[in-house]
């Protein structure tokens, strides 16, 4: 095992008493002394402050970035106008999903933001198909923060006034508290927010800025993760990944018309294929009805015993106040108000399927 | 009897003919939020090392097992109603179950509080 990587910001996470763990071979605060129900109550009721810089951002640059990069990604990145962002993803020959990711047009070509777990493999896999047409480069001197909640917008406009003016999936590049960085309002928690790219030197001092603020508070990666299951978000590894096809993941929102037209990504014909004639299984969201939550990899059965599929995310939802799943099953078993049975320590617990997300997502559009 | 604690972090305490068993502060404060707890059913029979319960934080699941051997006589069903009562009162209010003790001596293996107190500390 490698020394684990530490963030910019891992003294202040020590200072704030959080508890650390490995994450991919970060050593990053899974929560603080709040603890992660609270700190999840509190992310949607005021503002919550999240140390993603294990992420990893991409300049793609030169040449004409966003036609080289479809070549790569169903999504549409040439009618990305500069300072828009989209969420998209790197699909395998097979249809399958190397990584999700959200790309923005900037002047100068393109900005992404990676998974931790496949930062190294991505950016290989970028600059194998797009250099030397463009120029693939990892910004290691950067960190990146989200301030994540309905008070963000309160809270940063004091710092950065322009970050208003920005709707959702809207980034620019703009001071906050003096630092050079991108604000771009988007998010993992289904709430109204930002991320902020800024320098890595800078980082623990804006955080420190921004949690003096009352109505902020530190969120570590266990609500990080139960705020992102509430709004029915994917977690690369879990829920998605290389057996998984983006249809499969009802992620064809991203596939974008041109795109579905005219094909000329990886995967292309097991994924317009998909499209026409429905996919093998379904992800969808599973209500337990009892208290126990089912965790990943729990069976789901139909109603006679039937295995249809297994559970990808679970676990308890703060905002719901029960358990929530989320998991593939057989297309006949997908639709809404389906009921199945969870088998959770042996025993088969009756489930319902319900419509994703759990709590109704609240962007600015 | 003074509670006695095992290195899974469960206590329990001899209360005339009966034991009760549940976890430590130790362990509720590493588990963070408890969002659902499963207790044994009165009349099963436990073995020492048994699994016993289970409690769920937001994040995990975590088993819970038995200090010494016997035949469980009642639960803690608010637990069931209630699984944050662990996070507020571990040692107390929120016992997980009882059991009448099948060999009173298994407890000689245990720690008492200030050997679980020196354990806990070579964890952290």
């Amino acid at each position: 095992m490698a020394e684990p990587k530490r963030t910019p910001l891992f003294d202040l996470h020590r200072e704030l008493g959080a508890r650390m763990v490995d994450f991919v071979g970060w050593e990053m605060p899974v929560q603080y002394p709040q603890g992660v129900l609270q700190e999840h109550l509190w992310c949607r009721a005021e503002a919550g402050l999240f140390d993603v810089s294990h992420m990893g951002q991409v300049h793609i640059l030169n040449g004409d970035a966003p036609a080289a990069l479809e070549r790569l990604v169903p999504g549409n990145i040439v009618g990305l106008a500069p300072g828009q962002a989209r969420y998209t993803i790197l699909t395998d020959d097979a249809g399958g999903i190397l990584d999700d990711l959200i790309v923005t047009r900037t002047e100068a070509g393109l900005f992404a933001v990676v998974n931790a777990g496949c930062r190294d493999a991505d950016i290989a896999h970028l600059r194998a198909a797009l250099e030397p047409i463009c120029r693939v480069a990892e910004l290691t001197d950067r960190a990146l923060l989200a301030l994540q909640g309905p008070a963000a917008v309160t809270v940063l406009t004091r710092l950065a006034p322009a970050c208003a003016g920005l709707r959702f999936m809207q980034s620019a590049e703009m001071p906050v508290d003096g630092i050079p960085c991108r604000v771009s309002r988007l998010g993992y928690t289904g709430e109204d927010g930002f991320e902020i790219s800024l320098p890595a030197d800078d980082a623990s001092r804006l955080a420190r800025t921004l949690l003096a603020v009352p109505e902020v508070r530190p969120i570590g990666l266990g609500a990080r993760d139960s705020l992102r299951l509430e709004a029915g978000l994917c977690l690369y590894g879990h829920d998605i990944d290389r057996t998984t096809t983006p249809v499969e993941a009802g992620l064809a929102w991203t596939i974008a018309k041109r795109r579905r037209e005219e094909g000329g990504f990886p995967g292309a014909a097991t994924i317009l294929a998909q499209l026409r004639d429905g996919p093998p299984r379904r992800l969808v969201g599973l209500r337990p009805e009892g208290r126990a939550p089912a965790r990943e990899h729990t069976e789901i059965q139909d109603r006679h015993g039937r295995r249809i599929g297994a559970v990808t995310s679970g676990g308890f939802g703060p905002t719901v106040g029960a358990p929530i799943a989320m998991g593939y099953v057989e297309p006949a078993h997908a639709a809404p108000g389906t009921p199945v049975q969870l088998v959770v320590r042996g025993k088969p617990l009756p489930a319902k399927v319900v419509e994703l997300p759990f709590v109704p997502h609240r962007y600015q559009r | 009897m003074a509670t006695r604690y095992t290195k899974d972090h469960e206590w329990v305490r001899v209360d005339g003919e009966l034991a009760v068993v549940g976890i430590s502060e130790h362990a509720q404060e590493q588990l963070g939020d408890i969002v659902f707890v499963e207790l044994p059913e009165p009349g099963r029979a436990l073995k020492q090392g048994d699994q016993a319960a289970v409690v769920e934080s937001v994040k995990a699941a975590s088993d819970i097992y038995a200090p010494i051997s016997g035949e469980v006589v009642e639960k803690n069903s608010a637990l069931e109603d209630n699984p944050a009562l662990v996070n507020e009162s571990a040692e107390d209010a929120a016992w997980f179950f009882k059991l009448r003790p099948a060999d009173p001596k298994e407890l000689d293996v245990l720690m008492d509080a200030e050997a679980y107190r020196a354990f806990v500390e070579t964890l952290t």
